[in-house]
């Protein structure tokens, strides 16, 4: 018996779908970005109920389901690394070239991790634990990447 | 088809929405689901920790999300919660509605709660709906949502005057319907003087379908509590029963681009409803039911639907448009709301129906309210390929 299928005048259909969006970050969200990008500041916020401070912010508690969207708290720029891998492939839609540190940081003042870049280290050097600060970038692009990258603190 | 009697009666104990709009900007899509699913929870009076079960649905794709229940749990109250999504085209938000049902008749849990959601203006609708398509045959040829051939249809069976006049008369009725529901979207106070020159003027779409015809583009969720029937009366004063649901759909691209007169498919709403109504026995569905509110994407399409739908012959459903019976204070009331036309958040439109006639039911529609009882309510959604999802909701047990 032959290998495999006999694919003799099959056609293949080849295509392409554009699916362009748009996102509405809501007014949380967007305060969230306009004060890293204006003021270098990063801030969270707080569910009264359950005290915990979530960075980045959310509007109600998915926990406590209480409207939490007023109780805005500062967070330091600075944190530690909860879990990290590194990035070893590039591809068009990440952010940096390619190998890099894509970790999770727990801000000083903040009780749920942040999904960031570290730069500025040896890559077998990384670990969960290791303290980082913010790097802002220098033009803004309106989203996450306000904040460059974090850097050994 | 398969069909047993129910394990055990289900209530709906809670009902909430959004404002439906062209643009939420203010809000996150978890943020906007929040919004439905408080209003649910305080209609109920209940908190989320009574609630056993979430079943989350939208439309595939057109928000450009791979597993929006996820992150949506930030606002459905989903945490550590049995969850499950569903996706079922239009009719989505229908099927949620039969699923909970389901979930509750079943056993598996006391109180469960459904959500459907769309933000449409932040994806691309036509681009998610052509994928749904043959790439062979139909994908790169089809328009999406928008057909002509109920109009063509409509105009070869009572003529152009009759059918022009009628599917702008129902237009106008659901306008006016829209206008007086602090939740829809569009209502642009059209008024009767307007028909004609609506009918020369609006621009064509797709064959006589034109811009004023089609529904809307929204953004908005909501959200349906069921509970058993026990539950439902420990916890409510004014459970509305779900009776019984069926669900009929096929595959429809080719008779979407025309077909044969001689051997015309039937349409799987009067599909729906001839199976639904003979096992509950009842045979003249526009007299039983006192409030339909119905799924319809079009003018030309609910006006054509309500022969499918109420079983009638002939010209029938051209008479109850013309004679205004669809409209509030009518003989039967269609779409209170302004159904689809002013309202279409697709993956919540399906759930919106049998929520609003469930608020018919219990006389809490508001400026809408019909103003006879509803004891008897029905409800459709509807989705591509032809997709079908009928429910009857009563106000007491024991039919």
């Amino acid at each position: 018996m032959k290998e495999g299928f006999d694919t003799t005048d099959c056609f293949l259909v080849d295509g392409k779908l554009a699916l362009p969006y748009t996102y509405f970050a809501g007014r949380v969200g967007s305060k969230f970005l306009t004060t890293i990008r204006d003021e270098k500041k990063i801030m969270g916020i707080k569910c009264n109920k359950c005290n915990k401070v979530f960075v980045p912010p959310r509007q109600t508690c998915d926990v406590c389901m209480e409207d939490i969207r007023d109780n805005w708290v500062d967070v330091q720029n600075t944190g530690k690394v909860t879990n990290f891998t590194v990035v070893r492939y590039d591809d068009k839609h990440l952010p940096k070239k390619a190998p890099y540190v894509l970790a999770m940081i727990q801000l000083d003042g903040a009780d749920t991790p942040l999904v960031h870049v570290v730069e500025g280290i040896d890559l077998d050097k990384a670990k969960i634990g290791m303290k980082v600060q913010a790097v802002f970038a220098k033009e803004t692009t309106n989203t996450i990447l306000d904040i460059d990258h974090f850097a050994p603190a | 088809m398969a069909h047993r009697k129910k394990n055990r009666n289900v209530g709906v104990i809670g009902v909430g929405q959004t404002k439906h709009s062209s643009h939420r900007e203010d809000v996150n899509q978890a943020e906007m689901i929040h919004e439905a699913v408080r209003e649910a929870l305080d209609d109920a009076g209940l908190k989320m920790d009574d609630i056993d079960c979430l079943v989350h649905g939208n439309m595939e794709l057109f928000e450009m999300i791979h597993q929006p229940d996820l992150w949506h749990a930030l606002g459905t109250g989903a945490y550590g919660k049995n969850t499950f999504r569903l996706t079922t085209g239009g009719t989505t938000g229908a099927t949620l509605f039969c699923a909970g049902d389901n979930l509750v008749a079943s056993g598996m849990y006391d109180v469960t709660m459904v959500i459907g959601f769309e933000k449409l203006q932040e994806g691309h609708t036509t681009g998610g709906i052509t994928n749904m398509a043959d790439p062979l045959w139909t994908r790169s040829i089809q328009t999406g949502a928008l057909t002509g051939t109920c109009a063509y249809d409509l105009i070869q069976e009572f003529g152009e005057e009759r059918a022009n006049q009628v599917a702008m008369m129902y237009r106008i009725i659901m306008d006016q319907h829209a206008g007086l529901n602090p939740k829809a979207h569009r209502a642009f106070g059209l008024e009767w003087d307007q028909m004609d020159h609506l009918i020369k003027t609006s621009a064509r779409l797709v064959g006589e379908l034109k811009i004023i015809d089609m529904c809307s583009q929204s953004d908005g969720a909501c959200a349906v509590i069921m509970a058993t029937e026990e539950k439902a009366k420990e916890l409510s004063d004014n459970p509305v029963w779900i009776r019984d649901h069926i669900t009929v759909h096929r595959e429809e691209s080719f008779t979407m681009l025309g077909y044969d007169q001689a051997t015309v498919p039937p349409l799987t709403h009067k599909v729906a409803a001839e199976a639904l109504f003979k096992r509950n026995g009842i045979s003249k569905p526009a007299d039983y039911f006192d409030v339909f509110e119905m799924y319809d994407p079009s003018s030309w399409w609910g006006v054509d639907w309500l022969r499918a739908f109420f079983l009638l012959e002939g010209d029938e459903h051209l008479k109850l448009v013309e004679e205004k019976e669809i409209a509030i204070g009518g003989k039967i009331p269609v779409n209170p709301s302004g159904g689809v036309i002013a309202s279409n958040p697709i993956g919540a439109t399906a759930l919106v129906r049998p929520a609003e006639a469930c608020l018919q039911v219990r006389g809490d529609a508001g400026p809408h309210q019909i103003p006879t009882p509803v004891n008897h309510a029905l409800a459709s959604g509807f989705g591509g390929t032809m997709w079908t999802v009928l429910i009857m909701l009563e106000k007491e047990l024991g039919w």
